[in-house]
């Protein structure tokens, strides 16, 4: 039987507020244990949340960012449970009245273009975590990060593999960095997802039943997991077996998924509309603002790389996939008077390839764009040319000092004084009287010979155009 | 020196004056406390701190420009949150909880200058109507220590009234501060939902609960609600409304007032003597020139069964925060986590808050949800629509604040829902969210009676007005029990 895979994802994003949705103690990452947790994150007796409203834009941005309906109207709710980590034995979240509904979203796999759509997107606040580790038996609970926002992101069941599930978790990713509304922080747990997974015969309307994969923090991860699960449901469904709705965790050193609860043994949440806090109403003044503040979307900006600056559409989508990638990229054009193709190769290759191999981001690069925009400069005006500019490159990669100070200092300015370029192609000629004797009885390849003897003589100074210019007068056949 | 029937207004004037200095006057009422301890009134008396603060208060009141209230002894309810002191709320799960924060109220009152003498008895976690579900037991009325004083804030009423303190704190979500304000003959009023800040008031029911003073006096409680009233950034629901002078409109002429009675407050439930005192209240309302309107509210008897579902399905989320791990109540020697949250909550809770929290979680699960909350809830929502239409036409409403006088000790507790019928008069206004008052209105078989006043949203200057102009023509008010005088 053809089975066909679908997959919907729960995205929770950390929204990168200064304080908590529902205090102010500082949500920044990584002090000690419970010391960034107020009397409100302790959920002492006597107090109240008071909602953050920067969150409220944010959700507000990202629903916009989305074309979603963004309610006027939203209503927090407690989820109850009881765990150690969760201080108040209820989770502040949204239930019927989310902040953000229906919206979707392009992405893009093997070239074609598939729309996924939203389901809603809500604020809630996340928990503590328990520590098993090292308490003697016992279990530690930090609650620096209880109250933190999130930002649930719920997809319908639009994707059929795994590729596509990773290529719209990356699209949401890269959105939210963009929106600069989450760090999308994957290490810190800052961006992590639940995947639902089922599988139905092909060409059958109804879903199957479904698993759900728990708390995914790596892009990997998620493909790996969707792979392993779906192998997991096909045996069982090729057996004549049925599969058990459940919440399923993936452990990626085993490369296996196993059940952590069934649909019998889940909770009921007892959700209902928190007395403590008033409806959110999203004012016309508040939209309009969020509006005005909306950046250019990786899409629009897409569109405006290839039509202003003549790129190549993956070039183009390699830029506008990041905002500060793109926004180093229009400023090393703004700054270099070099055409943007090049800029955009030198971003995209020499740039990127170097920042990749030591895991870097943009905004770590050691060489900011003023400084690649004079090394550019310096291709541009024939100073260098482009193969020494990748030695400075490598140069000004472990140093601050500029383009034109490692050029000065190593010697590297391009030979463009014909004499001087002709004074080495002559001692050349000379020395290779067999070669010249080739290239005149027709062998053309050997005109190649003579440019690299060239720029080997010169030190790769000589300017190429120069050298090819005077070869060919010289080697008239 | 007996200067402990006197009212907020008298002492305070005592003390700017100097007749008397703030630590005589603590002096004084920390030793009727220590005298009248038999009353169980307190769950801790603060009397280092108090001494400590009655010194400062005097030098205050030296310098000159004190405000009004300084040094004047008070007490809270021990549901308001006391930095450094215990904060029981009633319960065994809070025995060894000592707050590392005030209440927002806790702070008003001490920048007003009162001096806090400690934390007063209370039903568990205010859930019942008898001050009997007190993990420290009940608070005895002074006016018959047979009978129950109310509540919740029944150590509030019994200490007003025996006059250990001059006014205190309480809170109300079904009628806990004007329950045994009746029971025990002062003046209580629970102002409008989010007049005072519920900010470190320890929540039962965050929809309904709502701090309010309880004192002598309608003008004493004008003084008290003054410095307890203004919207808090802390708190949410708390409402961003100006708070006027509560004292400037007492002396106002009622000619003219429009007082609505609902029938359904006079119907057969009324025990005929509470029926007649009630209505003698009422006549000292007409000779001042009131015009009496019946009215009708077609749903009040909805009001117990939606109170009774949506209470419970607050306080079993609300109390979700008491599970063994980071203060109060934790058994010992827990074998797990479920043993820990099991055995912790279970010796830690009472029955009547097990009860209302097993209602709640029942109310509130999946496939129980529409049936019961929302259903309570559109019950809510009709109970305030008939109070609306009625305040259209009409500037407060009357009625009796219970259908009997305090009951005795133990009279009720087999029959909790006998009990929870007895507050049919209160609920129906928590689920309003309007203010209501209780006022001294006479006694039946020496047991006091009160007269409740209902106004609209944030009418509670009015509501003074009307308790205050009644409290000139009559002194119910000015009774003590016999043994306190």
């Amino acid at each position: 039987m053809q089975w066909e895979t679908v997959i919907g994802l729960e995205i929770h994003a950390q929204l990168s507020t200064k304080t908590k949705i529902f205090s102010a103690a500082s949500t920044a990452y990584g002090a000690e244990p419970n010391t960034q947790a107020c009397a409100v994150d302790l959920g002492l007796p006597g107090v109240l949340p008071v909602l953050n409203q920067e969150a409220v834009r944010m959700a507000v941005k990202f629903g916009m960012a989305i074309e979603a309906e963004v309610s006027d109207y939203s209503v927090f709710a407690r989820k109850n449970y009881f765990y150690p980590d969760l201080p108040k034995g209820y989770q502040i979240s949204q239930m019927d009245h989310p902040i953000v509904g229906v919206g979707h979203l392009d992405i893009e796999v093997n070239g074609q273009t598939k729309r996924i759509g939203v389901t809603r997107a809500h604020l809630e606040e996340d928990a503590g975590k328990s520590l098993h580790e090292s308490f003697h038996g016992s279990t530690g609970v930090d609650l620096n990060r209880a109250g933190t926002p999130l930002l649930e992101i719920v997809s319908e069941p639009d994707m059929r593999s795994a590729k596509e599930a990773v290529a719209y978790m990356r699209k949401i990713h890269e959105l939210v960095q963009y929106l600069d509304i989450s760090d999308g922080n994957m290490q810190e747990g800052s961006f992590r997802c639940d995947v639902n997974i089922s599988l139905r015969p092909k060409g059958q309307e109804e879903f199957g039943t479904r698993a759900e994969l728990k708390n995914i923090n790596s892009f990997k991860f998620v493909e790996k997991a969707i792979f392993t699960e779906v192998e997991r449901q096909k045996e069982i469904l090729e057996a004549g077996g049925s599969i058990v709705q459940e919440t399923r965790l993936y452990d990626p050193d085993k490369d296996e998924t196993r059940s952590m609860r069934s649909k019998e043994e889940a909770n009921d949440y007892r959700y209902f509309p928190d007395p403590d806090l008033l409806p959110v109403y999203i004012s016309p003044e508040l939209r309009a603002e969020v509006k005005a503040d909306l950046p250019e979307l990786p899409e629009a900006k897409k569109q405006r790389f290839v039509t202003d600056y003549q790129l190549e559409a993956e070039a183009a989508n390699n830029l506008a996939s990041s905002r500060p990638l793109a926004d180093y990229f229009e400023n090393l054009v703004k700054t270099s008077s070099c055409e943007a193709k090049i800029c955009s190769n030198w971003v995209c290759v020499e740039l990127s390839g170097a920042l990749n191999k030591e895991n870097l981001t943009i905004s770590q690069s050691p060489i900011d764009f003023t400084r690649l925009a004079q090394l550019l400069q310096r291709i541009a005006d024939n100073t260098i040319s482009g193969k020494i500019a990748k030695q400075v490159f490598e140069a000004m990669w472990s140093s601050t000092d500029s383009a034109d100070a490692i050029i000065e200092a190593q010697g590297l300015k391009q030979i463009t004084d014909s004499g001087a370029i002709e004074a080495i192609i002559d001692k050349i000629i000379t020395d290779n009287p067999a070669q010249v004797e080739q290239y005149l009885s027709g062998k053309d390849k050997v005109f190649g010979f003579f440019v690299g003897q060239t720029m080997k003589a010169s030190q790769g100074k000589a300017n190429p155009a120069e050298v090819n210019k005077i070869l060919q007068g010289k080697l008239k056949r | 020196m007996t200067i402990h029937t006197k009212t907020l207004k008298q002492l305070s004037q005592g003390l700017q004056t100097g007749e008397y200095s703030s630590q005589e006057l603590t002096q004084a009422y920390l030793n009727r406390i220590q005298q009248h301890s038999t009353l169980n009134s307190f769950i801790t008396v603060t009397e280092t701190q108090a001494i400590a603060a009655a010194k400062q208060a005097d030098a205050l009141l030296a310098a000159g420009n004190a405000p009004l209230l300084t040094g004047i002894p008070m007490a809270h309810k021990d549901i308001f949150c006391t930095q450094g002191i215990k904060t029981s709320c009633g319960s065994k799960m809070l025995d060894n909880f000592i707050a590392p924060y005030n209440a927002t109220v806790v702070d008003k009152f001490n920048t007003a200058g009162m001096i806090s003498l400690g934390k007063l008895n209370m039903d568990e976690f205010a859930m019942g109507s008898s001050n009997e579900t007190s993990f420290y037991g009940s608070a005895l009325n002074p006016w018959a220590d047979s009978t129950v004083p109310g509540g919740s804030s029944g150590g509030s009423a019994a200490a007003v009234a025996a006059r250990l303190i001059p006014a205190a704190t309480g809170t109300d979500t079904g009628g806990s501060i004007r329950q045994p304000a009746a029971f025990c003959g002062i003046t209580g009023l629970k102002p409008t939902y989010g007049r005072v800040s519920r900010y470190g008031m320890i929540a039962y029911a965050s929809s309904l609960d709502q701090g309010g003073p309880m004192a002598q006096t309608a003008e004493d409680a004008a003084l008290m609600l003054q410095a307890m009233a203004g919207f808090d950034a802390k708190d949410s629901t708390s409402a961003q409304q100006d708070v006027p002078d509560y004292s400037a409109n007492l002396n106002d002429s009622l000619k003219g007032l429009k007082i609505g009675l609902p029938k359904e407050f006079f119907d057969e439930g009324l025990n005929s003597e509470m029926a007649t005192t009630i209505e003698t209240a009422i006549n000292e309302y007409k000779k001042m020139g009131a015009e009496i309107v019946e009215v009708s509210m077609p749903h009040l008897k909805l009001a117990i069964p939606a109170y009774y579902v949506i209470a419970p399905a607050e306080c079993s989320a609300n109390l979700q925060r008491m599970d063994g791990v980071r203060f109060g109540h934790r058994c010992t020697d827990p074998e797990d986590l479920n043993d820990l949250y099991i055995r912790s909550r279970g010796e830690g809770f009472g029955t009547e808050v097990k009860r209302r929290i097993l209602v709640g979680t029942y109310a509130l699960s999946a496939g129980y949800y529409d049936a019961y909350y929302i259903k309570a809830q559109k019950i809510r929502r009709l109970i305030s629509e008939d109070f609306a239409k009625a305040l259209e036409t009409v500037d407060v409403i009357m009625g009796p604040v219970t259908p009997t006088p305090a009951f005795g000790i133990g009279e009720k507790t087999a029959d909790p829902i006998e009990m929870y019928l007895a507050d049919i008069y209160t609920i129906a206004i928590n689920l309003a969210g309007l203010p209501a008052m209780s006022v001294p209105a006479g006694f039946i078989d020496n047991k006091p009676v009160g007269l409740q006043i209902i106004g609209n949203y944030f009418a509670e200057a009015k509501l003074l007005n009307v308790a205050h102009q009644y409290q000139q023509v009559t002194n119910w008010h000015q009774q003590t029990p016999k043994g306190f005088e």
